[in-house]
C-alpha cells in the first residue's frame, strides 16, 4: 500500500507557482528520491507534504487519511519526521538537547533506547552529546538534523539535500546509514538530492521535477541509463 | 601595546568631544536667567577613565590564553560559578533584613523587584528569544488590577494577586496574537507601541482610572489575616505577638513577600526549563523554521511564552502596587521596559544567575553609589561630589549604556553566559 501519495499537488508563494499538478507515490519500505535543477520545487513538495506552504489545490494521502488541511505540527506527529534543507539544527543547545527535542515533539517518553539507536548510527554524536549544536562540523551537524528527524521514530523520513556542501567520504556515510535503516528497520524515505547519481544508486524509484512539474519516473536504474538524465543531471558528476 | 595607547588617545579624544559639552557645561538659573557654567573636573575626570578603560580593554583582550579560552567557551559549562555565587547570594538576601537597617530593607526590596521583572522579562527575551520592548505594559496591568479589584469590590491582596496575575497573561496572550508572525525588529517595534498603548490608556481612561491622578489608598497586605498596623490590635501583627509595633515590620515583611515572589519566578522558570515546552522556547529562539518542520506547534510556544512572562510581570505589578499604596501612569513609562531589558542582557541572556546580579549592580549598586558620593560630599563638603550624587539619576541612561558597551566587549553573552544544559546524562 502507498504509504504517501501525492494528487495533482499545486502550491503556490503569492502569485508565484512552485508546483504544478505533481503526482507522486512513495510505498512502504521504499527509497524514492526527487531530483531536479535548482529551483525546480524539490524543497517546496517536501514541505508541501508538512503543509508549509499549503497545497493550494490536489490532495495529499498520507497512511490512508487525507492530511492536505492538517495543521503542520499535527502532521508531523503522525510519524513524519523532516531534516530539511540547511541542516537547520538549534545552536545554541547541545547535541543531546537537539537529539532530544526529536523524539519530545512526536510524543516518545522512553528517550534513552532511541538516543542510543541514533548514537549507533552516528558515533560521532556519542562523543559529542554535551558540545553545543552550532560548533559541529557541517558533517556532523547533518548527521545530527538527520539523528534528530530519525528520534521520532518516523516511519516515513523526509530528507532534504543531505549531502549539501559535504566530503565524498562524508556522503558515502550518510548514504550508507539511509540504506541500513531502511533495510532494517523497513523506514520509508523521501529524499531529495542534487547529488543525482548517488542518490539514483541508492533509491528503489526516483522522479524529475522541472520547472515544479514532474517530467520522467522510473526504477533508479531506468533513470540512470536514459541519456537525457544523464546529460541533464549526471554530467560531470559522480 | 603602542597600538592600544593610540586607540586609547583616539577613544579619549572622542570622549572629550562628547562630555566637554554634555557634562562639562551646566546651564543653571542665575540672577539674570539661565547662565552658563563650566565644570571641568568632572569632565576631565570622565575622559580620564575613558582613556584608562579602553587601554585596559586592550591589555584584557590580550592576556595570554586566547585559544584555551575560545575553546572552553565552546563547550556548554554547567556554569560553575552558579555553584557558589547562587548560594551566597541567596543567603545574603535571607539575612538582609537583620541588619535592622530600614534603608538596606528598602534598597533590597527593589532590587528583588527588578530580579523578579528581569526573570519573568527572560523567559520570554531570554529563553523564547522574542524581543519585548513593552514588558512595562504587564507590570502595569497587574499593579492597576490590583489597584481597581480592591477599590472596586473591596478585595485584598492575596485575592487579587492571582486575579492580577492571571489578567496580565491574558494580555500576554492578546499580544501574542498580532505579532505571531513578526521577529526582531519588527516584533520589538509593536511591543514597544504596546507598552505605550497601555500607558496611554491609563492616563486617558479617567472614568475608570482616574487618568494621572492615579490610585491611593490601596490596601497593604496581610500576613495570614494579621495587618501591620501602628495600634495594637488583636488583628494586627504586633499585637498578635505582642511586640512593639514597628514599622520596619512591614518594611521587612514587604521585603520576604517579593523574595518569595521572585523565587517563585525563578522555580518556575527553572522547572519549565526541563520540560518540553521549556525546551521548545529556546528552539524556537534558535530556528522557527526547524522548530516547525520537527512539529512544535510554533503558535502555542510563543503564546505560553508571552503569557508566561507577562503573569510575573503582573504579579510584580500587584506587589509594587501594595508596596506603594498608590500607583499612577508615571511609574510604568518605557524608561523601565528599558531597564528591565538591560538587566536581562547585562546578565547574559537567559542566565538566571546573570540577570540577579545584573539587577543587583544595575539598581543597588547605583543607588549605593549614590549614597556613597553624597555622603564623601557632605564629610569633605565638597561640591562636586554632593551635585554628582544629586545628578545621578540623570546619569542612570548613560551608566546603563556604558555597562552595556563595556560588557558588549568584555563578556559579549552577558554576565553569565555558560548556558546550562536541560537534558542531563542518565
Ligand atoms: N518562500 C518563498 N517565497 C517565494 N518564492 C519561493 C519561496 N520559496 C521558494 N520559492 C520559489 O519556488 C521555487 C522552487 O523553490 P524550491 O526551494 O522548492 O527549489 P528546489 O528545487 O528545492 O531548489 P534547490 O535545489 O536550489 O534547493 C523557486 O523558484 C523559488 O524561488
Ligand atoms: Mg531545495
Amino acid at each position: 500500500m502507498n504509504l504517501l501519495s501525492l494528487r495533482g499537488v499545486s502550491t503556490f508563494y503569492g502569485a508565484i507557482q512552485a508546483l504544478r499538478d505533481v503526482s507522486l507515490e512513495v510505498e512502504e519500505g521504499e527509497i524514492v528520491t526527487l531530483i531536479g535543477a535548482n529551483g525546480a520545487g524539490k524543497s517546496t513538495l517536501m514541505m508541501t507534504v508538512c503543509g508549509n506552504p499549503r497545497a493550494r489545490s490536489g490532495t495529499i494521502v498520507y497512511d490512508g487519511r487525507d492530511i492536505t488541511q492538517v495543521p503542520t505540527h499535527l502532521i508531523m506527529r503522525q510519524r513524519i519526521a523532516q531534516a530539511p534543507e540547511g541542516r537547520r539544527i538549534f545552536g545554541r543547545m547541545t547535541v543531546r538537547e537537539n537529539l532530544v527535542m526529536g523524539a519530545e515533539v512526536a510524543g516518545h517518553t522512553d528517550i534513552a533506547p532511541l538516543l542510543d539507536q541514533v548514537c549507533d548510527l552516528f558515533p560521532r554524536l556519542r562523543e559529542r552529546l554535551t558540545q553545543r549544536g552550532g560548533t559541529l562540523s557541517g558533517g556532523e551537524q547533518q548527521m545530527l538534523a538527520i539523528g534528530r528527524a530519525l528520534m521520532a521514530k518516523p516511519r516515513l523520513l523526509l530528507l532534504d539535500e543531505p549531502s549539501l556542501g559535504l566530503a565524498p567520504l562524508v556522503v558515502r556515510q550518510i548514504f550508507t546509514a539511509i540504506r541500513t535503516l531502511n533495510r532494517e528497520t523497513g523506514l520509508t524515505v523521501l529524499l531529495v538530492e542534487q547529488n543525482a547519481h548517488q542518490a539514483l544508486r541508492l533509491a528503489h524509484r526516483g522522479y524529475v521535477l522541472v520547472n515544479g512539474t514532474i517530467t520522467m519516473a522510473g526504477t533508479g536504474a531506468e533513470l540512470l541509463a536514459r541519456p537525457e538524465i544523464r546529460a541533464a543531471y549526471l554530467e560531470g558528476g559522480h | 601595546m603602542k597600538s592600544a595607547l593610540r586607540d586609547a588617545c583616539l577613544s579619549a579624544a572622542i570622549a572629550l568631544g562628547l562630555f566637554a559639552p554634555m557634562v562639562g557645561l551646566v546651564l543653571d538659573n542665575g540672577d539674570q536667567g539661565l547662565v552658563l557654567r563650566g565644570r571641568p573636573i568632572a569632565a576631565a575626570v570622565l575622559v580620564a577613565l575613558v582613556f584608562v578603560g579602553r587601554f585596559g580593554m586592550h591589555l584584557w583582550a590580550d592576556r595570554p590564553g586566547k585559544e584555551a579560552r575560545a575553546i572552553r567557551a565552546s563547550r556548554v559549562v554547567p556554569a560553575g560559578v552558579n555553584k557558589f555565587v547562587a548560594p551566597i547570594l541567596l543567603g545574603a538576601a535571607i539575612m538582609l533584613p537583620l541588619t535592622g537597617s530600614r534603608y538596606y530593607v528598602d534598597l533590597g526590596t527593589l532590587v528583588l523587584t527588578y530580579v523578579m521583572l528581569g526573570w519573568g522579562l527572560n523567559i520570554v527575551v531570554g529563553l523564547a528569544g522574542l524581543l519585548d520592548l513593552g514588558y512595562v505594559a504587564f507590570y502595569a496591568v497587574g499593579a492597576y488590577a490590583y489597584a481597581l479589584l480592591a477599590e472596586t469590590f473591596g478585595l485584598g491582596f492575596w485575592t487579587c494577586l492571582p486575579l492580577a496575575g492571571i489578567l496580565a497573561a491574558f494580555w500576554g496572550v492578546l499580544l501574542g496574537f498580532p505579532v505571531l508572525r513578526l521577529r526582531g525588529d519588527y516584533l520589538a517595534i509593536v511591543t514597544l507601541a504596546f507598552g505605550e498603548i497601555i500607558r496611554v490608556l491609563l492616563i486617558n481612561w479617567v472614568s475608570l482610572t482616574h487618568g494621572p491622578n492615579g490610585i491611593g489608598d490601596i490596601p497593604r497586605p496581610t500576613l495570614f489575616g494579621l495587618r501591620f498596623g501602628m495600634d495594637d490590635g488583636d488583628d494586627t501583627f504586633a499585637g498578635f505577638f505582642g511586640i512593639e509595633p514597628q514599622t520596619v515590620h512591614r518594611v521587612i515583611f514587604l521585603y520576604y513577600l517579593i523574595f518569595a515572589l521572585a523565587l517563585l519566578t525563578n522555580w518556575v522558570t527553572l522547572r519549565l526549563r526541563r520540560l518540553p515546552l521549556g525546551r521548545a522556547w529556546e528552539a524556537l529562539r534558535e530556528d522557527e523554521i526547524a522548530c516547525r518542520s520537527l512539529g512544535i506547534n510554533v503558535t502555542n510556544t510563543k503564546l505560553t511564552a508571552f503569557a508566561t512572562g507577562a503573569l510575573f510581570g503582573g504579579l510584580a505589578g500587584a506587589f509594587f502596587a501594595t508596596r506603594q499604596a498608590f500607583v499612577s501612569p508615571e511609574s510604568f513609562t518605557f524608561i523601565e521596559s528599558a531597564t528591565v531589558l538591560a538587566i536581562v542582557v547585562l546578565g547574559g541572556l537567559g542566565s538566571q544567575l546573570g540577570v540577579a546580579l545584573a539587577a543587583l549592580v544595575m539598581v543597588g549598586g547605583l543607588e549605593m553609589l549614590r549614597d556613597l558620593l553624597s555622603t564623601i560630599g557632605e564629610q569633605m563638603g565638597s561640591a562636586l561630589f554632593s551635585g554628582l550624587a544629586g545628578d545621578l539619576p540623570t546619569y542612570r541612561m548613560l551608566i546603563f549604556g556604558l555597562a552595556l558597551v563595556v560588557m558588549m566587549v568584555l563578556r559579549p553573552r552577558g554576565l553569565v553566559s555558560g548556558r546550562t544544559a536541560t537534558a542531563v546524562l542518565r
